[in-house]
């Protein structure tokens, strides 16, 4: 219970995004654009922009803004539109709670301790690495062994190198492009070294991250060990079988001062615990519908904190669907109807969202997003209506490595029968 | 450097030795070899204060186990560290491990073990409904308690500190010998002279202790043990420590929650040839892992946040070897203090200090000040803690770590105490920055910028654990310049 | 002669069969854009890279990042980064403001991709 004091500090706030990365400023701008005037941005690091700060090299913007940007770039279009529509964003604040009725804490060094009540919450939290103790890989624990972003953060932000000698554990984009920019820089780097019989970094970075500078991917290896008492002096890195245990025999040692891990990225999911919002174990993001709304009503999820996305044109877009989705609910504007659940059929993983909103009024469309469980070529996506085909598409390829996605048109939500959907891959 | 008394190893013996000795009117130094204090076995063990019942009745080991965790709520109140008492149960899965439980029961009770208990399978898993339902029987010890190992340490050595004992770290004792008053020591700092010298040093004492009384050597095996640490989630899958019944192969797995919530699973028990090599191996873990499924058929490594390595001193003979080192006046020692040397450290030290001060009629400080307090931290504070703390300090309103909740104020509160942190590690031990699930991924290069700046040193000179363990290797300018060379 | 590459374009990374004869792209397959082909027709034949990078400030603790406004020759890169090195940049720096005309003579000019005030 709330003291009489604290009670009176309470301020509500229409929307409340939590996080000013792509996806919270996505969600500000739309909630905005909706016409939602009581907007508050909250925003742990002292900029907004998110991780895109940090990634400071090319790709960014294809899908969304139709040419080519960098991070910062990206990150900059959506700060001047924040500012030029007078969002209200407080950075170097960290949000310490949130509940199910969106009763909110947060802390910042200019205004000390504050409280909120939120009309809907739009959770943007992003993602963090998984790091070396989550691996349990052996060895010693000494300074040199850095997840991928935190090396980026020292190169990229604050202009120190972490090392000179590089061996990279994971091939997911971050380790791929911190090879690159590592290389770059001045430092050598020997392996990137990939667990799994395939990269989960996108194509286009192993060719012009590592093949660019003959740095060898080696698939189906591991690190298995880690050496050096204060600083780093080597791994030994062996070959893996089908169940990803090493092969005796195929153990190969590196001299080198740093290891970067590009092993996964996690939903950064506490806050949405607190909150009590029902959790996908296979996404480790929030349980959403259509309109990405979790399972607490009046509390949306979008970007990497429901599920993490390769692209971050992905994210704005799927953050604008949330912030207009807040805004529609403070509006007295949310849909009605039955829920119906989508499930992951064979060959899928983690499908986004988890449940359809079968509407009284007229039906939308709906993007659909997923990771294929395997590598398939020449396969078709089908979509399930119990035991019904309503949607089949034709992929060259799917893989793990990078997400993929449908659109159910409205016909076909108008169509659904009410039994649990599926999406599956069929040779 | 000449000092009255020289204490080495700034482990949790040696710091609790160094608390009590700074009641007495002497000059004394604290020599550590690491860059800071709990470098050793004191910040890699379970952190249990175990009840009791597992020393053979008549040891050292009994006699100050009890002793010492009779002592460890009230120590704990007075320096300010964490300790819970969750209380322990000692589970049996067969009808032969009954008789041992029995037998420890008997242990427990001639060793003043309190409030013991051998209770049946439905009050087991009537306490703990995650415990393997083949469980056959237990014993419970309300008394066995927990703590933050490293945390009493550090708080042990600000005690001593703020009362004038000079904690001397990065100063490794390569030898020690008589000299025409007391002991002549060489160190990694040059040599150095005390009158009285006492040997607390760990998985080292023993070279030490063979230096100072080579006619009757001691032998310390070291002895490895892994954990895997899981992150705090609510409701943890135990609200008490879990043995398993020992076996002639040792004492078992254990499962435990810790003061701040997290599970711990280990230790292995490997002796090793090498007391630094604190490395981790897949089998030892491997080992652990499986090991602990006995307790906990549901066990979930998914929540796995790190996973580390400790060396317990084992002395051959198998007890503690406390006091004054036999034909050198003046040295005394404390050699191998391994499991239950946690909890009977305040044993211990009042043990050698009294020895100590009677023997050397040391005389009382007229004042002996008080252990500083510090803040609660801000993850243990209610809501109108915080509003308050913040307006107070506006440091608290930045969060560094967001995993534990640790702020800025705090982080540089720890790097000013009397023992302050001077590397990344240490001020993880004495703030939780870095503890949590991200491990310092994103409040590393933060805390790394805090220490480069409270320290007054280049952010390239900041280290994780000392020596060369430095995170940076330099600019990117020199990188760039190293290139074009 | 056929060539197996991978469109780095876009992230879809096309793998893309690239039939080659006198230095001159015949035939390109696997595309699902256009760009693909001109893609395939730069790589075979003079491959381009974009070069991202950071490079110091004088006087700030934070460096500015920079690209190239357009790719550049492959085989310019480590001349570019080295040219790099030897900058000295001023504050302020503006998000797109040139930092280093003409890099290596590709023609092509280094812009800051941020704002160091």
């Amino acid at each position: 219970m709330l003291s009489q004091e604290l009670r009176s500090q309470v301020q509500y706030v229409d929307v409340l995004v939590i996080g000013a990365g792509p996806a919270g400023m996505a969600a500000a701008i739309a909630a905005r654009e909706a016409g939602v005037e009581n907007l508050l941005v909250l925003e742990r690091e002292n900029d907004m922009g998110g991780i895109l700060r940090q990634c400071i090299h090319n790709g960014f913007g294809l899908h969304r803004f139709k040419e080519e940007l960098t991070g910062p770039e990206y990150a900059q279009r959506d700060i001047d539109r924040v500012k030029e529509l007078g969002i209200e964003v407080r950075c170097g604040t960290t949000v310490l709670s949130v509940d199910g009725e969106r009763f909110v804490t947060a802390v910042s060094r200019e205004k000390g301790v504050q409280l909120f009540e939120a009309g809907a919450i739009v959770l943007a939290m992003g993602c963090r690495e998984r790091p070396r103790g989550a691996l349990a890989t052996p060895g010693t624990r000494c300074a040199g062994v850095f997840s991928a972003g935190t090396a980026q953060k020292f190169v990229n932000l604050e202009g120190y190198m972490p090392g000179k000698r590089v061996v990279i554990l994971g091939s997911g984009d971050i380790g791929l492009i911190m090879a690159r920019r590592m290389t770059l820089q001045g430092a050598k780097v020997l392996a990137c070294v990939e667990l799994m019989p395939y990269s989960s970094g996108l194509n286009r970075n192993i060719v012009q991250c590592l093949q660019d500078y003959d740095i060898p991917l080696m698939l189906s290896h591991t690190v298995i060990d880690i050496q050096g008492r204060e600083r780093l002096s080597g791994v030994t890195v062996a070959q893996v079988d089908q169940n990803r245990q090493p092969i005796p025999g195929t153990e190969k040692h590196f001299d080198c001062d740093t290891l970067l891990l590009s092993v996964g990225l996690i939903p950064e999911n506490e806050l949405s615990q607190q909150a009590g919002v029902e959790m996908s174990p296979l996404t480790q993001g929030a349980v959403v519908d259509d309109s990405l709304q979790t399972s607490r009503e009046g509390i949306f999820a979008c970007g990497n904190v429901l599920h993490v996305h390769d692209l971050v044109d992905f994210v704005s877009a799927e953050s604008f669907k949330a912030g207009k989705a807040a805004a529609d609910y403070v509006q007295g504007k949310a849909r009605k109807g039955a829920y119906i659940a989508l499930k992951d059929g064979e060959g899928v993983r983690g499908v986004v969202p988890q449940r359809l909103l079968k509407p009284e009024g007229e039906a939308q469309g709906v993007q659909v997003m997923f990771r294929p469980a395997g590598v398939y070529e020449n396969a078709t996506l089908c979509v399930m209506d119990g035991d019904r085909e309503i949607l089949r598409q034709r992929k060259r390829i799917l893989t793990p490595g990078e997400m993929a996605e449908l659109t159910l048109k409205p016909e076909h939500i108008a169509s659904l029968s009410g039994a649990d959907v599926t999406v599956c891959v069929k040779q | 450097m000449k000092k009255d008394i020289i204490i080495i190893g700034g482990g949790v013996v040696g710091c609790a030795v160094a608390r009590l000795l700074s009641r007495y009117e002497a000059d004394i130094a604290l020599l550590e070899g690491a860059s800071d204090v709990a470098e050793g076995a004191s910040k890699a063990n379970s952190g249990i204060v175990h009840a009791g019942f597992d020393a053979k009745p008549g040891t050292l080991k009994a006699k100050l186990n009890v002793e010492g965790a009779r002592m460890y709520p009230a120590l704990c109140a007075e320096v300010d560290a964490p300790y819970g008492q969750p209380g322990a149960m000692v589970l049996a899965f067969t009808e032969e491990e009954r008789g041992t439980i029995r037998t420890l029961y008997e242990q427990g009770v001639a060793n003043g073990v309190e409030g013991l208990r051998v209770i049946e399978r439905e009050e087991v898993l009537s306490l703990e409904p995650n415990v393997n339902p083949g469980v056959v029987c237990a014993l419970l010890a309300p008394t066995s308690g927990i703590t933050s190992p490293y945390e009493l340490t550090c708080a042990l050595a600000d005690h001593a500190a703020v009362n004038g004992v000079d904690f001397l770290l990065d100063t490794f004792v390569q030898s020690v010998r008589p000299g025409s008053e007391g002991y002549l020591l060489e160190t990694t700092r040059g040599p150095m002279e005390a009158r009285i010298v006492i040997n607390c040093a760990g998985v080292d004492s023993a070279r030490l202790h063979n230096q100072l009384c080579p006619e009757k050597p001691l032998t310390i095996i070291p002895r490895k043990g892994e954990y895997y640490l899981l992150d705090h989630t609510k409701p943890l899958a135990f609200s008490m420590t879990l043995f398993q019944t020992p076996t002639k192969m040792g004492k078992g797995v254990l499962v435990s929650p810790t003061v701040h919530g997290n599970l711990l699973l280990g230790p292995s028990a490997i002796d090793v040839e090498d007391g630094t090599a604190v490395e981790t191996t897949a089998e030892a873990l491997k080992l652990v892992a499986d090991a602990a499924r006995k307790t906990w058929p549901g066990e979930s490594l998914r929540g796995v946040i790190t996973t580390f390595a400790g060396i317990r001193a084992h002395e051959a003979n198998g007890d503690f070897v406390i006091g004054a080192v036999e034909g050198a006046p003046g040295a005394y020692e404390t050699v191998g203090i391994e499991s239950p040397g946690l909890t009977s450290a305040p044993a211990i030290a009042e043990m050698l200090v009294e020895q100590i001060a009677r023997e050397n009629s040391l005389s009382e400080k007229a004042e002996w000040k008080p252990a500083p307090r510090r803040e609660k931290p801000f993850y243990a504070m209610t809501l109108e803690e915080r509003v308050a703390i913040v307006q107070k300090d506006p440091g608290y309103g930045t969060l560094v770590c967001r995993c534990e909740e640790v702020t800025e104020a705090e982080i540089r509160a720890a790097i000013r105490r009397p023992v302050g942190a001077r590397t990344i590690d240490a001020v993880k031990r004495r703030t939780r920055a870095g503890m949590g699930r991200c491990q310092g991924g994103f409040c590393s290069p933060r805390v790394l910028e805090i220490l480069s700046e409270e320290l007054g040193i280049d952010p390239t000179e900041v280290t994780k654990c000392g020596g060369n363990s430095r995170l940076l290797v330099g600019t990117i300018a020199e990188a760039a310049r190293k290139e074009d060379a | 002669m056929e060539q197996q590459i991978t469109c780095i374009n876009c992230p879809v990374g096309c793998r893309l069969q690239v039939v080659v004869e006198d230095g001159e792209v015949k035939s390109v397959t696997g595309n699902s854009c256009n760009r693909g082909i001109t893609y395939a027709k730069q790589e075979c034949v003079a491959p381009q890279r974009m070069v991202t990078a950071v490079v110091p400030v004088s006087g700030r603790k934070c460096p500015v990042s920079v690209k190239t406004r357009t790719p550049i020759p492959k085989e310019k890169i480590s001349a570019c980064m080295r040219q790099l090195a030897g900058l000295d940049v001023r504050p302020p720096v503006h998000m797109g403001e040139v930092v280093c005309p003409d890099v290596c003579g590709t023609g092509v000019d280094i812009i800051a991709t941020k704002t160091v005030e």
